[in-house]
């Protein structure tokens, strides 16, 4: 009766544990609930109270965390503007303004930073969304184009008007009050967005934008002014990209060219693609692996970014579903061989 | 007001480059009416149909849809007053399971507006839509990623979208094309409830016999022209219209 | 003649088809398989480079030398369509970010090597200029002109009437009727890209020597290619054309008359203006042509 097997494929399947715990109800036992519960809350738990132990384990390794939060505010953002189907490559230029609003407001402005960074944040990104309203008609690859060459023109407007401090930048602005009180600021930062953004993209108002990414067409017909839903998510992408330029601005009291760098547009793109896009939890995965490897490599000068970009194809041609949901799934599901019969003809 | 026609298509024509894909088309549609727009491939039926609801910008000519002159509206802002559509190619939002690919028009502007949409129900209004449509409403169909369809549920929930807006005018682009004979035979009598309901129809068919079932007047294309009109065995007699067809199938039963 | 007016006509040509042919091989992989290929600017650089090392390590003459880096680059180009693109074809997003990739990692890669001095010059090949209009323009520049002009009507001539350009035309425009007749999409893109990037090297083997061979050419020649085929449309010749010509009158001109940098700021205002205006461009069908389906 039975064959032997001609071979052998791959099959997953769900821990009886992830079964158990996927229902609240059939939650059985402590071991459940920590199953559930831990990956949530550690990570969050080991942020909230790095600012306070950190200081105590090294202070250098405080200004790694610190700017791979920045990072990973900007992959945030990216991964909200490429689930509507937007792809960036130009985080710097929501960074950019976020920044240079902010040094205007307090050097030109005299508002300290507890105004400026919540203006900048708000006036920045809508500066942004409406620099970038008349091309969101433009999809796809075209979208990717425009929004590399704007940071870079940014750059050169700065650098021929003289605006703004021209090649100087605008330097001497009021800092922070600590280094608790940074962490502690984009910490919430990080947090806060990642649960806002992971909310709105699971609601109603989201499945609008995964609709916009498979067919607009359906969606206009469906009613939908499509231009209004993509300004509004430019809108909520920019804010916590221009936040995290307002909070650099203040954080090295300097704002200039640099905040237009071509760096602040790949580093966040690549740790989306690393950590995997879609889920937000992806994008500070990966800027949790990208930015203190970076940082490890910074003797080696521009040569890490010859590794980031070879992580950032290695991953798209890879690894597509990037780090965070390949680990998950090890984590919900365990993998066996299964044997392949050949279907029996009746012979 | 009142003497307005439903729909009024204006001298439409539409050039793309140097070929003119529509050319000087007028018809007049009463409310309640069910109109089908036949003529062989590439005769400009569907431009037709893009001209309407504003997917295509005309070179020139006119569109009046309840005694409003259409002009510079956008696509979305004519679906709002009233105007629904489906195409013809069926292209579902793939990634989402089916009952969330009509969720979409019933928490557009105009569903909320005209259903009251309480937040929370839609998922059952578009179950129920569903249901309407023909799936079975016990089957995991609707849960199924959209993608996974076979095409003559996709035709279905091309419609059960454009119902899920509640339109006054319900255009349909090829809706019979790819489903097959009990398919169809199971979709007439929805098609006439829709009628019964006091909406309008506009068709774009190449299944002849099957549209006949369900129009009251035809409007025949070619090369942009339109050829004939009236009702449709009127229409088919002419000798224009059986030219166009040449040796299609051109004897719709009588 | 003679004044500014002359040399604002002169000036403007010389950099309308600078801007052309930075533009030109970028335009062509688009145009013939829909792969915006992010790695030209990298690839541009490269040619700069490999010939110079071609001149001072081989002590090959220039000619050879651009001659060598010309095929060389284009094979790097068929190289990167079969490792980067090929795996994820058709996901156009993905082929944006690896080919970005490649491009980022080869200009960063020559940053760190220390190819950042004014060391790296490629020679003019006729020293000297002549004037024209009663402007003095050197020779290299009116080269760039004429093989600006050559090249795009070669590359006309080779889309429109030659029989393997008319497949490569046709593939972009429909994949399944394509393979349909017998071309195979792989191989046509393939192509395409080892064409785009042997276009970038010629261009680069003109362009290189009025100045130095610095790494961030790398991302202007992107940059001015995004700026040339997006105003003009991206898959129209002559869209090409009007579009590098709006881009270098523009720069001409308000270097002219506003102030000598000022000209860069005019790519931002014209990009954003025309694409506000018209999305597709200013020749651009793509949008007509898929609202036509």
């Amino acid at each position: 009766m039975s064959r032997a097997p001609t071979g052998f494929r791959r099959e997953r399947i769900d821990r009886g544990i992830k079964v158990r715990s996927d229902d609240i109800f059939a939650l059985a036992s402590l071991r459940d609930l920590s199953y559930l519960i831990l990956p949530r809350a550690l990570p969050v738990a080991a942020l909230l109270l790095f600012p306070i132990v950190g200081r105590g384990i090294s202070p250098y390794w405080q200004t790694v965390v610190l700017s791979t939060l920045v990072i990973a505010l900007l992959a945030l953002s990216w991964d909200l503007l490429a689930s509507a189907g937007l792809v960036s490559l130009g985080q710097a230029f929501f960074f950019g303004l976020g920044g240079y609003t902010a040094g205007f407001l307090n050097s030109g402005l005299g508002l300290s930073p507890f105004l400026s960074i919540p203006l900048a944040t708000l006036l920045g990104a809508a500066l942004s969304t409406l620099l970038l309203f008349p091309l969101l008609r433009l999809r796809g690859i075209y979208f990717g184009m425009i929004t590399f060459a704007l940071p870079l023109l940014c750059m050169r407007v700065v650098e021929t008007t003289g605006l703004l401090g021209g090649t100087e930048g605008l330097s001497g602005l009021t800092p922070l009050p600590s280094r608790t009180v940074e962490l502690y600021v984009i910490t919430l930062a990080v947090l806060v967005t990642a649960f806002v953004f992971r909310r709105l993209s699971t609601s109603d108002w989201g499945l609008v934008y995964q609709a916009i990414r498979d067919n607009d067409r359906a969606v206009v017909a469906a009613g939908f002014d499509i231009q209004r839903r993509k300004a509004q998510v430019v809108f909520l992408a920019a804010l916590p990209a221009a936040f995290a330029g307002a909070f650099v601005t203040h954080r090295y009291q300097f704002v200039g060219m640099p905040a237009f760098a071509l760096d602040y547009s790949t580093m966040p793109l690549t740790a989306a693609v690393i950590g995997g896009p879609g889920s937000f939890l992806g994008a500070l995965v990966g800027a949790f692996l990208l930015v203190p490897l970076s940082e490890l490599m910074r003797e080696f000068g521009s040569l890490r970014v010859v590794v980031y970009s070879a992580m950032l194809l290695g991953f798209t041609i890879g690894l597509p579903e990037g780090l965070f949901r390949f680990a998950a799934r090890k984590y919900g599901q365990f993998e066996r061989l299964a044997p392949i019969e050949e279907p029996s003809h009746g012979k | 007001m009142g003497s307005e026609p439903f729909l009024r298509v204006q001298n439409l024509t539409k050039a793309f480059g140097k070929v003119l894909a529509v050319m000087d088309v007028s018809f007049d549609l009463p409310r309640g009416h069910a109109l089908g727009v036949i003529g062989p491939n590439g005769s400009g039926k569907s431009t037709l149909i893009n001209l309407i609801t504003g997917f295509v910008r005309p070179t020139s000519g006119k569109v009046f849809f309840q005694g409003r002159d259409l002009a510079g509206l956008a696509p979305h802002q004519r679906v709002n007053l009233g105007m629904a559509r489906s195409f013809q190619m069926a292209r579902p939002f793939y990634n989402l399971p089916v009952y969330k690919n009509v969720v979409i028009p019933v928490s557009s502007p105009r569903s909320r507006k005209h259903m009251g949409g309480e937040f929370g129900d839609r998922d059952e209004a578009a179950i129920h839509l569903l249901e309407e449509v023909g799936f079975e409403r016990d089957s995991a169909v609707p849960f199924k990623k959209a993608g996974e369809l076979p095409h003559g549920y996709l035709k279905r929930l091309e419609l059960a979208r454009c119902l899920a807006l509640d339109p006054d005018l319900i255009i349909l682009d090829e809706l019979f094309s790819g489903m097959s004979m009990s398919e169809i035979a199971g979709i007439l009598p929805l098609l006439e409830k829709i009628k019964a309901a006091g909406k309008t129809l506009v068709m774009v068919e190449h299944r002849l016999r099957e549209l006949f079932r369900v129009v009251d007047s035809v409007i025949c294309l070619q090369f942009g022209e339109k050829i004939a009109a009236g009702p449709p065995q009127e229409v088919m007699a002419q000798k224009e219209v059986a030219e166009a067809y040449l040796g299609a199938e051109v004897t719709a039963d009588a | 003649m003679g004044g500014l007016l002359a040399s604002t006509l002169v000036y403007g040509l010389v950099s309308s088809a600078t801007l052309l042919l930075t533009a030109l091989g970028f335009s062509l992989t688009f145009g013939l398989s829909g792969v915006a290929n992010f790695a030209h600017g990298g690839l541009y650089l490269l040619s700069g480079f490999t010939a110079w090392l071609l001149m001072t390590h081989l002590h090959l003459p220039f000619l050879a030398a651009a001659a060598a880096t010309v095929v060389l680059v284009g094979l790097v180009g068929a190289l990167v369509y079969r490792v980067v693109v090929m795996p994820v074809r058709g996901i156009h997003l993905a082929e944006v970010i690896s080919t970005f990739a490649v491009g980022v990692a080869i200009i960063e890669l020559f940053r760190w090597l220390g190819f950042t001095t004014y060391d790296y010059v490629l020679p003019v090949l006729v020293e000297d200029g002549i004037d024209v209009l009663g402007v003095t323009v050197d020779w290299q520049r009116l080269i760039i002109v004429a093989v600006a002009l050559v090249l795009t009507l070669a590359l006309w001539a080779f889309t429109h009437w030659t029989k393997i350009g008319l497949a490569l035309r046709g593939m972009s425009q429909d994949e399944y009727t394509a393979l349909s007749v017998g071309i195979e999409s792989d191989w046509a893109a393939m192509l395409s890209l080892a064409l785009g990037a042997g276009l970038s090297a010629v261009a680069a083997m003109v362009l290189f020597p009025l100045g130095i061979i610095s790494i961030n050419s790398g991302y202007d020649a992107l940059l001015v290619a995004l700026a040339v085929t997006v105003l003009g449309g991206l898959e129209s010749t002559a869209g090409m054309i009007i579009g590098s010509l709006v881009l270098g009158f523009a720069v001409t001109l308000t270097g002219n008359y506003v102030g000598p940098r000022w000209g860069e700021v005019v790519y931002l205002g014209a990009i954003v203006v025309v694409l506000a205006v018209r999305p597709s461009g200013l020749l651009g069908k793509s949008k007509e042509l898929e609202e036509r389906v």
